[in-house]
């Protein structure tokens, strides 16, 4: 069994209290740090680990703290970006439900590196009843002395809040989160400047995703230096994977970056295998937004080696025939899947979730949902498959924020790698795979 | 504070630090600068959604040349010492002009022939300079009905390009605001608080504002065709406001008060509902004289300073 630093007591019977939590070595972190380490060697120390955010872009969590502006006096913030709401990705949920004082424990962590006095847990609206988990375990953490004034005597004080969003999936984008988490309307902001100069209220903020969070408290108990054994090149650590689709067993897996995909799939320890022994046709290796795989390209590059589950080897080939790891929503298809089927499935998502105020994605995203929903109808023409191509193209890089960029990316890809799919739909005057 | 140099299709212009590539544009003038359907200079935070004026930075600064890896926004995005930018110039900004313009024509209803903004409206200007003679879409469009918000002021939803400058108008001029934006994406749309009337002295600024006719003076609706009424620059005194404004007038007849935009169709100064809904008497007004219209839209029809530019020669 891989290494397990999320996962790793999350059966343990009513692990969602304090009680149990601090039994299994809770908080010790938290007393170590506080006591041991200045909040640069902190920051210092996660930097070292090689940590990499985990909500989907990937970029360095350490670098990403080294960035916060310390030049003013204005206050700093530390928030956490639980609007997980990527279809396909359901591993955030997993750690708040079952096993929310890790969280805590790392929002301590990180808010002390930071030096941030207030520090905000925004949570997608739709999970209001973890919402209700995550503050009886804030309110056991302040009545055992972790949260509040002065904690454990160091003279360090933090307060925690767990705010609920209006379940919108573009404020889990770092600056619509802020706006929301401000009492706005969930619009991106224009960057720069960046959170890191001008936040949450105008100051320096930084924004993590739950799961990298959630990993600090094993990286200050072990040291970077263990952390950073685990892994493979520059994609340290583990990552939840939540693994759904046509596979024999769905569900959220902890592994060691750089396992193989296909021991991934097909492991009775993971996946175990396509259902009914069917055959696998393609996957989204990391949430909806990443560009779609064809089985020969999931499990080798196209140099012929196998593919890793790692941030590297998914990027592999550029977006030409390879992927992104993403926030780690692992959508695996067997060939009864219909890939326009799966990807109006995913347009209609996008322009749903557009918040409409650049006009490439407000109008782009409605139209291709519009174009595949006439081919998978059979009423579309050869030149409605260019056209989907032309409008991802004109969406990608033109817009405010990267939600424009995750509407287009499934659309390219999958014409890209199934375009005799989208012909057939065309030529047949229907879906082939309909009955 | 000492100047710095940036070059916008091949000409350099000196500017301050801080300025925009598209305030850097305009010092130029004339062809370079790119076209802004969300920006308003005078509207704090305006900017940014249109993506209609988005340039090639091909060089970032003298101190760091790497070349900016997307097109970026014109209108917020600050110039460096050094900058090299392509507008026109540039193949890639060009087309994705042309693509921006049929975003925004998407679900446009294409009502010019009823219009009253036609004429001087933004969007037509921008598809005539930009957009294809041929559409490509077959697509059903979002259709909402028409509402008043406030007595004097017509909302066409269906019209209206989501650039968000009316609300920043609400939001910045006026107190108590009770207009924004509903739901999101395509099906957002411009909205009163739960049927509140707009009631407030400076509200009639927002039909000036909006590049489009999705907000109409509803004392100057089906009168006339803007190009067959004839401008004059007028004042009066005005205790709420400068009280500078233009006369749209067909014969000796006063159809419509607006204030006086320059040439990007900005407002000089707001004014108030008084002088705009109010006061259409000849003698309420000191006219001044006939109003120099700029090249922007019809109105100036053989009055143009410059020439119309056209896709042909300007893609050289």
């Amino acid at each position: 069994m891989a290494q397990q630093i999320l996962l790793n007591n999350i059966e343990v019977p009513g692990l969602a209290s304090f009680d149990v939590y601090r039994k299994l070595g809770g908080y010790t972190s938290v007393e170590k740090t506080l006591k041991n380490f200045t909040p640069d060697e902190v920051t210092a120390e996660v930097k070292k680990s090689g940590l990499r955010g985990r909500g989907g872009a990937g970029f360095p969590a350490g670098m990403k703290w080294g960035f916060i502006d310390k030049s003013t006096n204005n206050p700093r913030y530390f928030v956490c970006n639980f609007d997980e709401s990527e279809p396909g990705t359901f591993k955030d949920r997993h750690i708040g439900q079952l096993n929310p004082h890790q969280l805590i424990e790392g929002m301590i962590l990180g808010s002390y590196a930071l030096g941030a006095r207030t520090s905000y847990i925004y949570i997608r609206g739709e999970l209001f009843y973890v919402l209700r988990i995550i503050e009886k375990a804030i309110e056991e953490a302040y009545a055992n002395g972790f949260l509040g004034e002065n904690i454990l005597g160091s003279g360090y004080s933090l307060d925690l809040y767990c705010q609920p969003g209006g379940g919108a999936y573009i404020c889990g984008e770092e600056t619509a989160l802020i706006e929301s988490l401000e009492g706005k309307r969930g619009n991106p902001r224009i960057k720069p400047p960046f959170p890191a100069i001008v936040g949450l209220y105008d100051c320096p903020t930084v924004v993590n995703n739950v799961e990298t969070i959630s990993a600090l408290p094993w990286i200050m108990n072990n040291g970077a230096d263990a952390y950073s054994a685990i892994g493979i090149a520059n994609s340290k650590g583990t990552k939840l994977i939540s693994a759904c689709g046509h596979i024999n067993k769905p569900g959220i897996y902890e592994i060691e970056l750089g396992l193989p995909v296909e021991e991934f799939i097909y492991s009775d320890q993971y996946c175990g295998g396509i259902r009914n022994g069917n055959k696998l046709k393609a996957v989204v290796a990391g949430g909806s937004s990443v560009p779609i795989l064809p089985a020969e390209l999931i499990l080798k590059t196209a140099k012929g080696e196998p593919r890793l589950m790692s941030y590297e080897s998914l990027a592999e080939g550029g977006f030409e025939t390879g992927t992104m790891l993403g926030s780690g929503g692992f959508i695996v298809m067997d060939d009864t899947t219909c890939i326009v089927k799966n990807l109006l499935t995913f347009a209609r998502f996008y322009h749903h979730e557009s918040c409409g105020q650049c006009s490439p994605c407000r109008e782009g995203t409605g139209w291709m949902e519009k174009i595949l929903q006439r081919i998978e109808d059979g009423r579309g023409t050869m030149k409605d498959i260019d056209l989907l191509v032309g409008i991802s193209k004109h969406i990608e890089g033109n817009t405010i924020c990267p939600l424009g960029d995750a509407a287009a990316w499934p659309v390219a890809s999958a014409v890209r790698h199934f375009r005799q799919e989208f012909e057939d739909h065309v030529k047949l005057q229907k879906c082939p795979l309909s009955k | 504070m000492s100047l710095i140099k940036v070059t916008i299709d091949n000409i350099e212009v000196e500017v301050e630090p801080g300025t925009t590539i598209l305030n850097a544009a305009r010092k130029i003038g004339g062809a370079v600068v790119p076209p802004t359907m969300c920006y308003y200079s005078k509207l704090e935070g305006s900017g940014g959604k249109c993506r209609s004026c988005l340039v090639k930075v091909a060089q970032g600064s003298t101190k760091d040349p790497r070349p900016m890896p997307k097109l970026v926004a014109s209108c917020r995005t600050a110039v460096m010492d050094g900058m090299v930018v392509q507008n026109i110039t540039s193949p890639e900004v060009m087309e994705n002009r042309r693509a921006i313009t049929e975003f925004l024509l998407l679900n446009h209803p294409l009502d010019c022939p009823v219009c009253d903004q036609a004429g001087e409206c933004h969007l037509q200007d921008l598809s005539y300079e930009h957009g294809l003679v041929d559409t490509e879409t077959v697509e059903e469009r979002r259709t909402f009905a028409p509402i008043d918000i406030g007595d004097k002021i017509k909302l066409h939803m269906n019209r209206c390009i989501l650039c968000y400058r009316c609300v920043m108008v609400a939001n910045q001029l006026t107190d108590q605001r009770v207009h924004g934006v509903l739901g999101r994406g395509d099906h957002s749309e411009i909205s009163t608080f739960i049927t509140r009337a707009i009631d407030n002295d400076f509200s009639g600024n927002m039909i000036d504002v909006c590049p489009v006719g999705a907000l109409t003076d509803k004392t100057f609706r089906f009168k006339s065709r803007v190009w067959f009424t004839k401008p004059f620059d007028a004042h009066r005194d005005c205790p709420k406001c400068s009280g500078k404004v233009v006369l749209w007038k067909k014969g000796d007849e006063i159809l419509r008060v607006t204030g006086r935009k320059d040439k990007y169709g900005e407002l000089e100064d707001f004014i108030c509902n008084d002088c705009r809904f109010e006061h259409k008497e000849n003698s309420d007004w000191v006219i001044e004289g006939p109003r120099k219209i700029e090249r922007h839209s019809v109105i100036s029809q053989n009055h143009y300073e410059t020439e119309v530019r056209n896709r042909s020669n300007q893609s050289q």
